[in-house]
Formats: C-alpha cells, structure tokens, sequence
C-alpha cells in the first residue's frame, strides 16, 4: 500500500534521511523506532506530504505523491489520517467539533448525523460525554485521543501515529496502544506507528523498521528485533549508551 | 570595493525580494481561490464581526478625535485670513482623501493584522496548520480567503465611518468651541467635498486592508521557533503592514489624483 524508495532529506546542513526504503502492507502494523531526532516524524510527514523531500519516492495506493501540490495531495490526504504527536487540535473548537471537523469539511452538514459520527468515534475512543470540552482542558492523553478519533472519523485507509504514547503515563500508553490494536481490528486500517517506546512498538506492531542514521537499519519481525545479537540494535533495545557498552566490554 | 558593497547589500535585498515574491504569490493563490473554490460563509461573517463590528470603538475614536483636532488646527491657521468658515472644506477634504483612510487603516493594522498574524502564527508552531493540510483542507481557503473578503468589505465601510466621525466631531468643535458660523461651515463644506473624494478615501481603504491582510497572513503562515516567533511575527506584521500602508498611500494619492483630480472642478 505504501513504498518508499530512497527518500532523503536534508534540513539546514544536517541530513536527516539519507536513502530510506520501506514497503507497508496493506492491513498490517509497521513500528519505526530509532533515537530521538534520528528522523523519525520526518519520515512520517513526508508519507503525507506535509515535508517535500530532496530525492526520493513516495507510492501510495500506486501513485507517486512526489511533485503533487497541495490540492492534488488532497485526495491522497483523505486515504491517509495523522496523528500528530501533541493532538494537533483546533484549539478555537470543542472536541465535537474537532471531531466533526473533516465530515463538516467533506459536506456534511446534517447536525444529527454529525452528532450520531461524533459520539460513535467517542464510543471507541472511550471518552463519552466529553463534546463540549475545550482542547486546554483535556489531559494528554485525552487529547491524543480526539486527535486520533479525528483522523479515522472519514474512515481512511490508513494512520500514522506520530508518537502516540510519549508523555503518557504507562496505564494512559497502554490504553493507547489498544486502541491502536483495536482500529487496526475493527475497521483493517494500516497503521505506521512512530516511536521510540519499545513496549508500545512489540504491542502494536506486526514488524518493526529500526531508523539510524537516516537508513532503515533493521527491518523484521519483533521476534527478529529481539532475537538480532546486533550490538547497535541491542543497545537500543536495552536503553543503553555508547559509553555504557564500552564501560561493560572493557569489565 | 563594489564586490564587498553588493556583497553587503545583496543578501537583505534578496531577502527583500524573496519576502514580496511570497507575499504575491499568496495574494495570487488567495484570489485564485476566491474565484474557484466555495466560500466558507460562516468563517467570513465570523471575519466580518472580528474586523469590522469588534472595530468600531478604534474607528470612531480615531475619527472623532482627529476631525476635532484637525478642525481646531485648521482655523487657528485660517482664522488669521479671515477665512473661519472654511475650515469645514479642509476638515471634510482632508478626511475623506487622506486622514481616515490613512489612520483607520494604521489602527486596523494594529488591531486585526497583529491578531490575525498572532492566531495564524500560533496555529502554525502547535502543528494545527499541518493538521488543517492533513485533513486535506487548503490553509489559504480556510483562514486567508474569508479574512481577504471580510477585509475587502469591512475596510470601506470602516473608512466612511471614521470620515463621518470625524466631520460630526469637526462641526461640533467648530460650532460649540470655535464660534464659526455652521451655515457657512456646512455650505462651503458640501460645495467643496465631491463625490471623488470620498470614492478616493473608500478607494484606499480598500487596497489597504488587501496590503494588511496579505502581509498579516504572511507572516502568521510563516511564523516559526515557537512563541518568540510568533511574537515576532506578529510585530513585524505590524510594522509592515503600517510602513506599507503609509508608503502605497503616496503612490496611491498620485495615481487617484490623475482620476479624481482634487479641488473644485
């Protein structure tokens, strides 16, 4: 369903991607980890054409969305949803509207359908009640919620997670990382989760890609990422850094 | 020595360059999308309260006062000529081809441009903007084009506001604190105000709020770093578009003079 091929990406003169390949199968869960500001959501906003990238190919359902300007990449926008990793919410509207936001937009304006979508999406998102509140006064949490019920309200084909558990406590995470299991479930949305919380990514995903240094430099199943006796990958797996590795050989 | 002076001078001036060119090519997306895409009427009329009713204490102070003090300068100057009565020719003149426009558009920059650019700018840096292009809804249909039109309808009638402001206000210190007769003040002012001056004033006020709200919505789309950016952004929106509105008013008054010639033709 998506294909990137070589895509690089310099910002300033640090190069951010330099050549990444990946392949998502329609229906499946793909976690890309890797460090912080190893390029992670910039992988992600290019999959959506919020970054242009220098070189590079993005295929999504057979089409090249590289070169596309913004009206075009509309119609790829409404295959793909996004959730950005503070909730990105319209902090002028309620969560209703928030939610309602993308069918107001496709056309619909019947308030009862509106409301009847809206309280669905709340249903499993597990926030009944909660239309009339502002954005300032939900929790992170909660706001990574009505970001995400946002996002699949139009039923696209697939959604990107943009950290979807940092920040949160690990009851809030894990209630996340169902949810992203549950829609993966119910509705056969293709899921690409960025982040670098390893418990979230063996929760929810069917394969893992480890980005380093602006490459994918593993590419498996979670068995494979634990079972890899690769020094890199072990050190990322275990939170340890350069200097400990060496400390730990050197004993 | 040329190389080192252009050397200096060529980067802030393609800076220069690169800022009118993107606030062009915005104007031109804007207009494009007013004449091909459907108009959110709800974000407008929500515009035309913001910028044109939630105005209006600015403009009719800003009228009031200067009719008032242009009125008393006015005859303590003629006055001397013998010439009292004519002060409300001057005061009506004045309003309608340079003072209203130019004031009303200067308080409009300050109040709406700062706003508009600090709401965009701010939706900007909390990745709402992104979310809007992820949602596949266009930035510029969403928060430019109803700002555009909402400026291009309240601003004339801002301006003819503050003009009949500032007239009313200009009478009633002539009449009540400058003892000049308001027959002669009311007859010399409606023989020398023409239709043409007001239609200048409206004119202006018109390309001034396009000038305000481009470079206001420049900014806040551009705006990044977080809160100091915003805050950035929103002043030099202000200082921009007040510089720009004070600089094409020149231009403007040359041009529209060669249509509406000034004086009593």
């Amino acid at each position: 369903m998506i294909a990137v091929r070589a895509l690089a990406k310099k910002i300033g003169q640090q190069e951010i991607l330099r050549g990444v390949d990946l392949e998502v199968r329609t229906g499946e869960t793909l976690a890309i980890i890797g460090r912080s500001g190893g390029g992670k959501s910039v992988l992600l906003k290019h999959l959506v054409g919020l970054m242009e990238p220098d070189a590079g190919e993005i295929w999504i359902e057979g089409q090249n969305i590289i070169g596309m300007n913004e009206r075009q990449l509309g119609t790829i926008r409404k295959k793909v949803g996004i959730l950005f990793q503070g909730g990105a919410l319209f902090d002028s509207m309620t969560v209703e509207e928030n939610i309602a936001f993308p069918l107001h937009e496709a056309g619909e304006r019947d308030p009862n359908v509106l409301r009847a979508k809206v309280t669905e999406m709340l249903d499993v998102m597990e926030m009944e009640g909660e239309q009339a509140k502002m954005p300032v006064s939900l929790s992170g949490g909660m706001k990574k919620r009505v970001g995400l019920a946002r996002s699949i309200i139009r039923r696209p084909s697939c959604v990107l997670y943009d950290e979807p558990t940092s920040g949160l406590d690990p009851v809030v995470a894990d209630s996340i990382n169902r949810l992203i299991r549950r829609l993966q479930q119910r509705f056969g949305i293709t899921s690409i989760v960025v982040t670098h919380d390893m418990k979230s990514a063996f929760d929810v995903a069917d394969r893992i890609a480890y980005l380093h240094e602006g490459r994918i430099y593993f590419h498996g199943t979670s068995v494979d990422l634990q079972q890899s006796s690769d020094p890199l990958i072990q050190d990322f797996l275990l939170g340890r850094s350069d200097g400990q590795r060496g400390h730990r050989v050197e004993s | 020595m040329t190389v080192r002076f252009f050397n200096v001078l060529g980067a802030p001036l393609l800076a220069f360059f690169q800022y009118l060119g993107e606030v062009v090519l915005l104007a031109a997306d804007t207009f494009r999308s007013i004449f091909t895409h459907k108009l959110r009427w709800k974000l407008f009329l929500n515009q035309i309260v913001e910028i044109g009713l939630l105005s209006q204490l600015v403009v009719v102070i800003t009228g009031a006062f200067t009719g008032a003090v242009f009125s008393a300068q006015t005859f303590f100057q003629f006055n001397k000529l013998g010439m009292g009565s004519a002060v409300g020719a001057v005061v009506s003149v004045a309003l309608c081809r340079e003072l209203a426009p130019v004031l009303t558009s200067l308080m409009v920059a300050g109040r709406v441009g700062a706003a508009m650019s600090a709401e965009i700018g701010t939706m900007k840096v909390t990745e709402q903007i992104d979310a809007l292009r992820a949602l596949a809804v266009y930035p510029v249909d969403y928060l430019v084009v109803p700002r555009t039109l909402a400026m291009m309808v309240s601003m004339p009638l801002l301006v003819a506001e503050c003009i009949a402001v500032g007239i009313a206000a200009g009478y009633l210190v002539a009449i009540f604190m400058l003892d000049i007769n308001g027959t002669y003040y009311m007859a010399n002012m409606v023989r020398w105000t023409r239709n043409r001056d007001i239609i200048m004033g409206l004119s202006k006020a018109f390309c001034f709020g396009i000038l305000i709200v481009f470079i206001s919505c420049h900014k806040g789309l551009t705006a990044h770093e977080g809160a100091v950016g915003v805050g950035r952004a929103t002043t030099e929106a202000v200082v921009n578009a007040s510089l720009a509105v004070l600089i094409c008013n020149f231009f403007l008054t040359m041009l529209f003079n060669i249509i509406y010639p000034a004086g009593y033709q």
